[in-house]
């Protein structure tokens, strides 16, 4: 697990910062100060004038050079390239993005209209705008070259109308290479006008995700506790496809979708075949489905056939199928080719059995919140000499 | 739960539901099989379904649950399903705005075999009297290119249309000059016994890119004691034949068909293993024709449908075993047929589309200039019933032949949705309309259905397939494969 956050061992400002999005830069790597670049300084560099602010471990540059701001232990993983958001006395410290990441989930609003059961984000209602300014400079600070995705994540993304689509379109123009990943609940696209707007990005780097949990409106609709949810989500995707935009659908997995999964396997790839992909999800025991633990955790043991079933019959089907958070241990063998390391590195744990497994470079893991509730299946995988399926073991033996 | 609300909170108000389309059929004495307007389908209970119809139906439960997520049953306010239902519907019937597609050249009637199941074929030297000549072929063409399909596929049939190889030749480079202008996707297939194949022939195809589509009924003596020819020796040329368009041409470029007849019944499993000891995975298992020498010689009335029913199963179950132990072998008209269960395409297979396919997806020129709404239709007209000949090259336009009584009476009549047992059949999403086969076999293009091979034979089949889908999860993964395909 990485840090993400943390306070300034020692701030030393001469006026409040202009500004709360910085791209690290170094000393080597530096081109000439340009705004928004804060110069990170590691042990025994020399600072080059002309910055807004300087970064380093070092606490005795405090007073010497311009603005500095010495950074805590768990945040000194840092390098060039990555981008740090300070509070504008410079005290609280955030990583924003860190371009050696497979992905960055950028969290654009606090604030949802739905309350998922499962939620590990809870909605809260406050004016939460400054995260999506944050996001627009991000998004200018990134080298035009960048190709890491960019994951923009919620709450419900959707609420800011054309503000998210303005950044959307910042992302085409300034990092077209960039794939651009959105979560959202996908009820907007339910009105033409908005599918219409979302898709006059008209940026084939980008992906919505979307979850669907029900075959029915009944069951989707009372586990993101909103009437009317399945109909529009539904018409959402239609809209967004009939648009020639790409859509991921996700399944999170718990007690209350487990027993229908196949159904909603069977009901996607008949009536939503031309999506991009669809991911069945593992619970992150945070949030509600914490608070809602004895209705929403079920040991993924117990859903090993359905789920082994509900992969197989869209993958027979032609339809690109992933399963993410999910221990290879407890899903079963045939299912491994679709397991992606899907956990984000910063929240990455592992099991103490999983020391004696043979395949934990293969394995995503565990959420770090997953102490709160195990499976009780986590068994080391140790290597079999008459293993019918041996692809992962020899790959990494 | 934590200011949560239960999910009854989320079920309707009422239980009052709305019938969409749907239709039943009795499957055992405890199962009754529900498909909805697109194919899809569910197993009931007797009394579920007696609930359903007098909707005693509650807000929600297990049945309800699934009746919602196939479109059965909707609230009266919803719209979704019916969105759906539209789309599915759509999506089933794109391929019909295509319009024909498959244009079929009988180039020559002659044959060097002589088999006794042929529907068409002559033992004959006179080569102007059953060949195609360069005017027909000509004006053939020119009927090609005026189908609004963007994908053309031009196959050469007989008698044996190696034959006549020089005018194929002629006809394949003429389709390709033309094409420069219409830019369609153009494809060849040659339906050959391969007897006659020569490195000239091997040569061309390689250079034009022509698919090979050959006859193989199985093992040595079955193959050929079902398709003589001067020296015995039709299964040797055919497995030669095959083998050296696998080499030269690819693997993927040459398919077989087998024709089945009595002496095939009891031997399933040796003609699925000849199939694949030639390198072929895709074997499909077909009834015999009603049309031609086939019932001239009683070869028809040989065996009946049950009897060829329990051919199909033991082929079918070999071809599951065979996958179960790792050799992908698919069985064509299963896959076909799966496709239409399991998804919203429909592979437009002639024998299993409504409206039928007669004309708007296959077309026949044949030998003399006339030309025929399936090959079948020229099949029927060979023994003396011309009712499928829509005009002739020579005589008649475009417009005239694809607007003739002859093509849109039989379309119209047979369209499977008005067509009587079939419009409240459970499987009608799953068959199609043959005018053809009901015109050879009752002389009307709708047929009785109780009295039709062609309906019970299919009943057959899809009653098997759903069984196994249903209970063999083994089988089932394997179906969804083929569908998938």
């Amino acid at each position: 697990m990485i840090s993400l956050r943390g306070r300034a061992v020692a701030t030393c400002l001469e006026a409040p910062l202009s500004r709360t999005t910085w791209m690290l830069t170094t000393p080597e790597r530096a081109t000439g100060a340009r705004e928004g670049n804060a110069l990170l300084l590691a042990n025994g560099a020399s600072p080059l004038p002309g910055y807004d602010l300087y970064v380093g471990t070092d606490e005795e540059l405090w007073g010497s050079i311009g603005n500095y701001i010495a950074l805590p232990r768990q945040l000194q993983y840092l390098t060039a390239g990555d981008v740090l958001t300070t509070s504008v006395d410079g005290t609280r410290l955030r990583v924003l993005w860190r371009h050696r990441a497979r992905q960055n989930s950028i969290l654009l609003t606090e604030r949802c209209n739905h309350m998922c059961l499962m939620c590990s984000q809870p909605p809260k209602p406050n004016n939460d705008d400054w995260l999506i300014d944050q996001a627009f400079e991000l998004i200018r600070l990134l080298p035009p070259w960048t190709s890491t995705e960019i994951g923009f994540t919620g709450g419900e993304p959707t609420l800011y109308g054309e503000r998210l689509f303005a950044l959307l379109r910042l992302c085409r123009n300034l990092v077209p290479q960039a794939p651009v990943h959105t979560l959202s609940n996908g009820r907007f696209f339910s009105n033409d006008e908005f599918a219409a707007g979302y898709a006059a990005v008209d940026n084939p780097n980008m992906m919505i995700g979307i979850p669907i949990y029900g075959s029915e409106p009944t069951l989707h609709d009372f586990v993101v506790q909103s009437k009317g949810a399945f109909d529009d989500t539904v018409s959402g995707i239609l809209n967004l496809v009939a648009r020639g935009q790409r859509v991921e659908i996700r399944v999170v997995v718990h007690k209350q979708t487990a027993p229908h999964l196949v159904e909603i396997a069977e009901f996607i790839s008949r009536n939503l075949p031309f999506v991009e992909q669809v991911v069945f999800m593992g619970l992150e025991m945070i949030g509600f489905a914490r608070a809602n633990i004895d209705d929403i955790w079920i040991d993924p043991v117990d859903y090993k056939e359905i789920l082994y079933e509900a992969v197989t019959l869209l993958d027979r089907k032609g339809i690109r199928t992933l399963v993410y958070n999910h221990q290879l241990c407890v899903i079963d063998r045939r299912l491994w080719p679709f397991a992606v390391r899907s956990i984000s590195d910063w929240k990455n744990e592992y099991h103490p059995e999983c020391l004696k497994c043979s395949v934990l470079h293969d394995c995503g893991g565990f959420f770090f919140s997953a102490s709160h509730r195990f499976s009780d299946h986590i068994r080391a995988i140790t290597p079999r000499q008459d293993d019918s399926q041996p692809a992962l073991l020899t790959l990494t033996h | 739960m934590l200011e949560f609300a239960e999910q009854t909170a989320y079920e309707p108000a009422a239980g009052v539901w709305e019938l969409l389309p749907f239709r039943f059929e009795r499957f055992s004495m405890n199962r009754v099989l529900l498909t909805n307007m697109v194919g899809e389908h569910m197993f009931v209970t007797p009394r579920e379904l007696d609930d359903i119809v007098s909707r005693r139906l509650p807000t929600n439960s297990t049945l309800v649950r699934q009746l919602r997520s196939k479109h059965i049953i909707r609230q009266p306010d919803e719209r979704l399903p019916v969105t759906l239902l539209a789309l599915k519907t759509r999506t089933r019937l794109s391929r019909l705005a295509e319009f024909t597609s498959l244009h079929m050249f009988v180039v020559s009637l002659r044959c060097e075999h002589s088999c006794p199941y042929c529907q068409v074929s002559r033992q004959s030297s006179d080569k102007a009297h059953f060949d195609m000549s360069e005017a027909t072929a000509e004006r053939a063409l020119e009927m090609v290119f005026e189908s609004p399909s963007d994908n053309i596929k031009i196959e050469f049939q007989g008698g044996e249309p190696l034959l006549n190889f020089g005018l194929i030749e002629r006809i394949v480079r003429d389709a390709e000059v033309l094409n420069r202008h219409f830019e369609k996707r153009l494809t060849f297939v040659i339906a050959t016994n391969l007897a006659l194949l020569d490195d000239r022939i091997l040569d061309f195809c390689g250079d034009h890119d022509i698919f090979i589509s050959t006859s193989l009924d199985g093992p040595a003596d079955l193959h050929n004691r079902n398709r003589p020819r001067p020296g015995g020796d039709s299964w040797e040329r055919t497995v030669d034949g095959i083998r050296r368009v696998r080499e030269t041409l690819g693997a993927d470029r040459v398919s077989a068909l087998m024709t089945t007849t009595a002496a095939s019944l009891d031997r399933p499993k040796e003609v699925i293993d000849c199939y694949l000891q030639n390198g072929i995975s895709n074997v499909f298992l077909r009834p015999l024709s009603p049309y031609g020498f086939a019932i001239k010689t009683k070869s028809h009335a040989a065996y009946d449908v049950d009897r060829w029913l329990s051919f199909y199963e033991e082929g079918l179950d070999y071809i599951l075993e065979l996958n179960a132990r790792g050799t992908p072998v698919t069985e064509v008209y299963a896959a076909i047929v799966l496709k239409k269960m399991l998804t919203n395409d429909d592979p437009g297979y002639v024998d299993l589309t409504s409206p039928a396919g007669i004309g708007i997806r296959a077309i026949v020129y044949n030998y003399d200039g006339d030309v025929y709404a399936s090959d079948e239709g020229r099949m029927l007209a060979e023994m003396g019933d011309t009712t499928f000949r829509l005009g002739n090259l020579h005589e008649n336009s475009y417009e005239e032949i694809m607007l003739s009584d002859a093509l849109l009476n039989p379309l119209d009549e047979s369209f499977a949705l008005s067509a009587p047992m079939c419009s409240d059949c459970a499987f009608e999403p799953y068959c199609g309309a043959d005018p053809v086969f009901h015109q050879a076999t009752q002389g009307d293009f709708v047929g009785r259905k109780p009295l039709s091979a062609f309906c019970s034979r299919n009943m057959g089949v899809f009653r098997l397939l759903l069984d196994k889908y249903e209970s063999d999860p083994a089988a089932r993964e394997v179906f969804l494969g083929w569908a998938g395909r």
